[in-house]
């Protein structure tokens, strides 16, 4: 009875999934010091797991004042974007196998933020963007007494556009807005996009004259970072260009 | 007057950081506040947009002729002199092909340097005045150039 028991446990330890992982993490503690450090953190993880696993794994059992931002922890809410192995991706749709763990991990915060602490920047110049394209339905006359409808043809239109989580990772890496920014950045513009190219929507007029002012849509220099970095796949540079066409064939 | 103001010091260069005394938090450059200001009505940005654009095509065009026509064509290089100009000058066609690659060429430039002065320079100070030297710059070269384009005397000694 025993000897089959031992047999299986030393067969599962043979075939153990864990592998050993450096993270490298980019800490800034304002109450220590002004100066960010990577710290490094050795774990045993299954490679199958998430980035976002690895961190609680280290919250959890090595350091607890490991601080980062997460909610849902499946991809929807937009709470842990941050730049992993020097791209802007969600920890929790980025599993380690696919980021090579043979060398060691990279985690920062996401850039042209102020940290607040380790991984946790202030979101609020984000929204601040994000509300000054005015992200809600506007119409006028009377409210109908029934859904408003659409055809399948006017939804398909900005679809693309509808999937956009606030996670901020295509805004932190657009170089624009690293340097500057009074730039609305590619989400804000987005968002704009869902709303400009919905046809239930009477200020297409008024959003399009807020992406038309000189922070809006023609300081994108197209690099695409936005659209690499995007958790969604929305073609985020697709749509800021859909944006401009939109404003220049409504002038001319 | 020895060197014994530590506390002084230390807590302007932050030397202990606590939780009463936190480190300065850096702020992204320009960072978008509730009080930035409202869009402005206009198609400026539109238009620079469009015009970087077009005066690109046309100056490959412009520029290519002139890089042939000067460098590769005839003799080269080597047949470059006053009277070279002198005797394209005097054909209207090539003083509109110059004025029109001296204009295209140089606001496309400015157009060109003022997005990055835009995009790099962070405080309002250093923006206004690289600005106010880049358009000084500017309306100068345009119009010493078109001065000598108009006012060309192959006969000057």
């Amino acid at each position: 009875m025993a000897t089959p028991t031992m047999d299986k446990v030393e067969a599962e330890a043979v075939s153990s999934p864990y592998i050993t992982v450096t993270f490298r993490i980019r800490r800034f503690n304002p109450e220590i010091s002004d100066a960010a450090v990577w710290e490094d953190f050795q774990i045993e993880i299954d490679p199958k797991e998430r980035v976002l696993d690895g961190l609680h794994k280290i919250k959890w059992d090595v350091d607890g004042s490991l601080t980062f931002r997460r909610s849902c922890a499946h991809g929807i809410c937009g709470s842990d974007a941050m730049r992993i192995n020097g791209k802007n991706r969600l920890a929790c749709k980025t599993l380690i196998k696919d980021i090579n763990p043979d060398k060691p991990i990279t985690i920062e915060a996401i850039k042209g933020l102020t940290v607040l602490k380790d991984l946790v920047v202030d979101m609020e110049p984000f929204f601040q963007a994000y509300r000054d394209v005015m992200p809600f339905l506007v119409t006028k006359g009377n409210e109908p007494t029934r859904e408003r409808l659409q055809s399948a043809e006017d939804r398909e239109r900005f679809d693309d556009t509808t999937k956009c989580i606030l996670c901020a990772a295509c805004t932190s890496s657009c170089p624009v807005f690293w340097n500057d920014g009074q730039y609305f950045g590619p989400a804000a513009i987005v968002n704009a996009h869902r709303f400009i190219f919905d046809s239930r929507d009477e200020a297409g007029e008024q959003r399009l004259e807020i992406l038309n002012d000189k922070d809006g849509v023609w300081r994108c220099r197209t690099t695409f970072n936005c659209t690499d970095a995007c958790p969604r796949g929305i073609e985020v540079t697709k749509a800021i260009q859909e944006v401009k066409r939109a404003l220049i064939t409504r002038r001319f | 007057m020895s060197a014994e103001t530590p506390s002084a010091i230390g807590a302007v260069e932050g030397a202990a950081y606590g939780p009463d005394n936190p480190a300065p938090y850096i702020e992204p450059p320009r960072k978008r506040t509730g009080r930035t200001p409202r869009s402005t009505r206009g198609n400026f940005e539109m238009a620079a947009w469009l015009f970087m654009r077009l005066s690109g095509v046309v100056l490959v065009v412009l520029v290519i002729g002139h890089l042939l026509i000067q460098l590769v064509l005839d003799g080269g290089v080597s047949k470059i002199g006053f009277a070279f100009v002198a005797g394209r000058w005097a054909n209207p066609f090539w003083q509109v092909w110059d004025l029109l690659m001296l204009w295209l060429a140089m606001l496309h430039g400015a157009n060109g340097l003022r997005t990055v002065i835009n995009d790099y320079a962070e405080r309002p100070n250093t923006r206004l005045w690289l600005k106010g030297l880049l358009y000084t710059a500017t309306v100068f070269t345009i119009l010493l150039g078109t001065l000598v384009i108009f006012t060309f005397d192959p006969n000057i000694r």
